[in-house]
């Protein structure tokens, strides 16, 4: 799971990327508290193949990435 | 190339179009719409700095952070939040704000001088690709200022208290305030119709998360083209706008408010470039952030005020060109302003290695 609530962007593109390149995960859990932070990681797990659910947890967002 | 996101495009052309007919109703040539000198028009305002030719309450930026406030609470994103690393913030948004007055303009000024033909900004624009470049290079090394955390709403909603706050008091009281009778400071649209257009753009800014540097940012780092539809809309608008009203003026020197010594235009962009990828955001995104509840951000304009105070007191900022009996004469910066740029530079440098975090 990448926790990257807390982070103005791009750290949460940077931090979710990271995990990409050096795991290949199948799955990748993603949470993070801001609407353009949620857009953005979408974007990149989208670029990467990924389809990306997401969820609203109180004032989070989760995204769940899935091959 | 990924689908256009017309959101940020119609953010772009309105923001655009916002310049000039801002400029059109009296702001400064080249100048509808600049974080950077506006902020360093209020500083001037309050009498920060003593800057005669610069002092104005800009309600272009009371409006912006107001508007983003609102779309921020409309659409439930609103998030109150401080603590990454808010001296530091502090410190970069000075840094950032001396670099943009050194080359005379923030990225968006710098876009807008571009649009109007302004040729001497081109070694600006190289310069903050080259300093989003050397920040985005940090950030892949592990460059963090470390995450916020949730707070009060209270403090989340700091800027833009004090911005209705100083609207509020300009309105009751506006002989408290130092306003230039010649120069730039003196040139300005009227007040309710640029503060109303400014809002408009706020709301549209918050919506559409408008970021001048993340445009090129985000190419970088993950060939994401959607911010960069915003910039080159900018442009664009401005261009075709200038153009269609005989404003379009080509020239290498001797433009509007602008000086055309290349080293500084170019260094000084680089400052502002690589500032603002440590701090996730160009000067217009962190007026958006802190209306959005982000005090790190508030933090950041407040440094970016004191920056402009800094400037002007020690004479670091850029002179214009200027044209004395027929001969041109080029503008730039002094010994102090070239020292400064030396020493920004240098704490950029300290700032991006020490915040390098450890994995794990």
């Amino acid at each position: 799971m990448v926790d990257a609530r807390g982070y103005v962007c791009p750290m949460p593109v940077i931090l979710t990327k990271k995990e990409i390149e050096a795991n290949h995960p199948a799955t990748l859990e993603v949470m993070v508290d801001e609407a353009a932070a949620k857009e953005n990681v979408t974007r990149l797990a989208e670029s990467c193949g990924y389809k990306v659910a997401v969820t609203e947890e109180g004032e989070d967002y989760k995204l769940v990435l899935t091959k | 190339m990924k689908n256009v996101n017309w959101l940020v495009v119609a953010a772009g052309v309105v923001v655009g179009l916002a310049a000039l007919v801002l400029t059109m109703l009296g702001n400064p040539a080249n100048m509808g719409f600049c974080i950077a000198c506006f902020e360093r028009d209020i500083a001037g305002a309050i009498g920060l700095h003593g800057a005669a030719a610069v002092q104005y309450v800009r309600p272009e930026i009371i409006g912006l952070v107001i508007g983003a406030f609102v779309m921020s609470v409309a659409n439930k994103e609103f998030r109150a939040k401080t603590g990454s690393a808010p001296a530091t913030r502090f410190v970069l948004g000075a840094m950032v704000m001396i670099g943009a007055l050194v080359f005379l303009g923030c990225p968006l000024r710098m876009v807008i001088r571009l649009g109007g033909g302004d040729g001497s900004a081109i070694m600006g624009l190289v310069g903050f690709i080259a300093g989003i470049g050397i920040g985005v290079a940090f950030l892949n090394k592990g460059f963090s200022l470390k995450r916020a955390y949730n707070t009060d709403k209270t403090e989340g909603s700091m800027l833009p208290a004090v911005m209705v706050g100083l609207l509020l008091v300009f309105l009751v009281a506006p002989a408290m305030f130092k306003f230039s009778k010649a120069g730039p400071g003196s040139m300005h649209a009227p007040f309710f119709v640029a503060l109303g257009i400014a809002i408009v753009v706020g709301i549209l800014a918050q919506k559409a998360r408008l970021c001048m540097v993340g445009g090129i940012r985000d190419v970088m780092i993950f060939r994401d083209f959607n911010l960069l539809y915003g910039f080159v809309a900018i442009f664009a608008t401005i261009l075709v706008g200038n153009m269609a009203l005989g404003k379009f003026h080509f020239a290498m020197f001797g433009q509007p408010i602008a000086h055309s010594a290349v080293v500084w235009n170019f260094l000084g962009m680089v400052i502002v470039g690589w500032g603002s990828v440590l701090l996730g955001g160009c000067p217009l995104r962190q007026l958006i952030l802190a209306g959005s509840g982000n005090g790190d951000s508030a933090v950041t304009v407040f440094g970016m005020i004191a920056g402009a105070a800094i400037s002007h007191n020690f004479a670091l900022a850029g002179g214009p060109d200027a044209v004395k009996a027929g001969v041109l004469k080029v503008g730039g910066i002094g010994p102090h302003g070239q020292v400064a740029v030396g020493i920004c530079l240098a704490a950029l440098l300290v700032v991006s290695m020490v915040n390098i975090q450890k994995e794990g």
